[in-house]
């Protein structure tokens, strides 16, 4: 296992997890959802294959009342 | 007449853009969206939270609106900018509402980072709308960089202060070709009305309709206080005069 921090939260992980297995198991809405892994955005074209490691910080954001 | 709203090469019929912070639930929010007419809307990017109700997304469906993401809470460009890569991969949208707040207490952005902000995504393809101050000297910089449009505060986010310097707001107008948007400090219906009169091409505002004690009345007094400005701004008004200039024919007069 590793340990992956989502919102701040740590967690553990599979090895090899991917963030489209993160999100699949994180309690998301269906649309309007992006990622930044480490400060970086991964596009949604991306989450499939982008691999998580030991330590990521994992940013999950989704549409909120606001402006 | 053709008083079309073009923004960032989209025609629009209302000239009233709601924001969606403030709504009391998702249900107050969609009857005061939906009376206000507004078909342009604002919607913000934060962390998923399972104790948040879902559905803001689909209010915003059935209500027709296209989304504004907004930046709100971003102290620097990097922020900011990440902010807006996140949400044009999350709705879809290259338009952003620009928003890089300087500071704290009074939520004003911060022009430095704001023209370096807006610099960065006019050039990664963005339609960018950005919040800006009544300076006419940072609305014609912006304009310049090539913004979709310049929102300059009548007064702090969420103060209901009104327009605090209508001559700034005019000198804007008259600095820049693109649309100008007053975006915050609208307290009622008459600020909204008279941004209009000044020569904004659209009004953006949230509090003051999703704060209001009945938000739908309000966001209903809203649309017919921007098209009454409006109106009114292309009507060609009456000089002020100092004293009175009778309506009524002297000529006629009974004698007795």
């Amino acid at each position: 296992m590793i340990t992956v921090v989502v919102n701040d939260a740590p967690r553990p992980t599979r090895r090899g997890e991917t963030i489209a297995d993160l999100l699949a198991v994180l309690d998301v809405p269906s649309r309007g959802v992006a990622v930044a892994v480490n400060g970086e955005v991964v596009r949604r074209a991306d989450w499939p294959a982008h691999r998580l490691l030991d330590g990521d910080r994992v940013e999950v954001l989704t549409a909120a009342q606001g402006g | 007449m053709d008083d079309r709203f073009l923004l960032g090469g989209v025609e629009f019929g209302s000239r009233l853009i709601l924001g969606t912070g403030g709504a009391s639930s998702l249900q107050a929010l969609e009857q005061a969206l939906l009376a206000g007419g507004a078909e342009l809307v604002t919607v913000a990017l934060r962390r998923v939270d399972p104790n948040t109700p879902a559905g803001l997304l689909d209010v915003l469906e059935r209500c027709g609106v296209r989304l504004l993401p907004n930046t709100a809470g971003c102290y620097t460009a990097a922020d900011a900018v990440r902010t807006a890569h996140l949400a044009r991969d999350a709705f879809d949208t290259d338009w952003i509402k620009l928003e890089v707040i300087g500071d704290e207490r009074t939520l004003l952005p911060d022009a430095v980072e704001l023209l370096r902000a807006a610099e960065r995504l006019v050039d990664d393809g963005f339609t960018v709308l950005p919040y800006t101050t009544d300076d006419p000297v940072l609305a014609r910089r912006l304009a310049d960089l090539g913004c979709a449009a310049v929102m300059p505060a009548g007064a702090p986010i969420g103060s209901g202060l009104g327009i605090s310097n209508p001559h700034h707001i005019e000198l804007i107008r008259e600095a820049v070709r693109c649309p100008v948007i007053l975006d915050a400090g609208i307290g009622t219906a008459s600020d909204a009305a008279r941004a209009m009169e000044l020569g904004c091409d659209a009004v953006l505002l949230a509090s003051a309709v999703t704060r209001a004690a009945d938000p739908v009345a309000m966001a209903t007094a809203m649309r017919h206080a921007v098209v009454a400005g409006r109106l009114a701004a292309q009507a060609g008004r009456i000089p002020v005069r100092r004293h009175a200039l009778a309506s009524t024919p002297a000529e006629g007069l009974a004698a007795w």
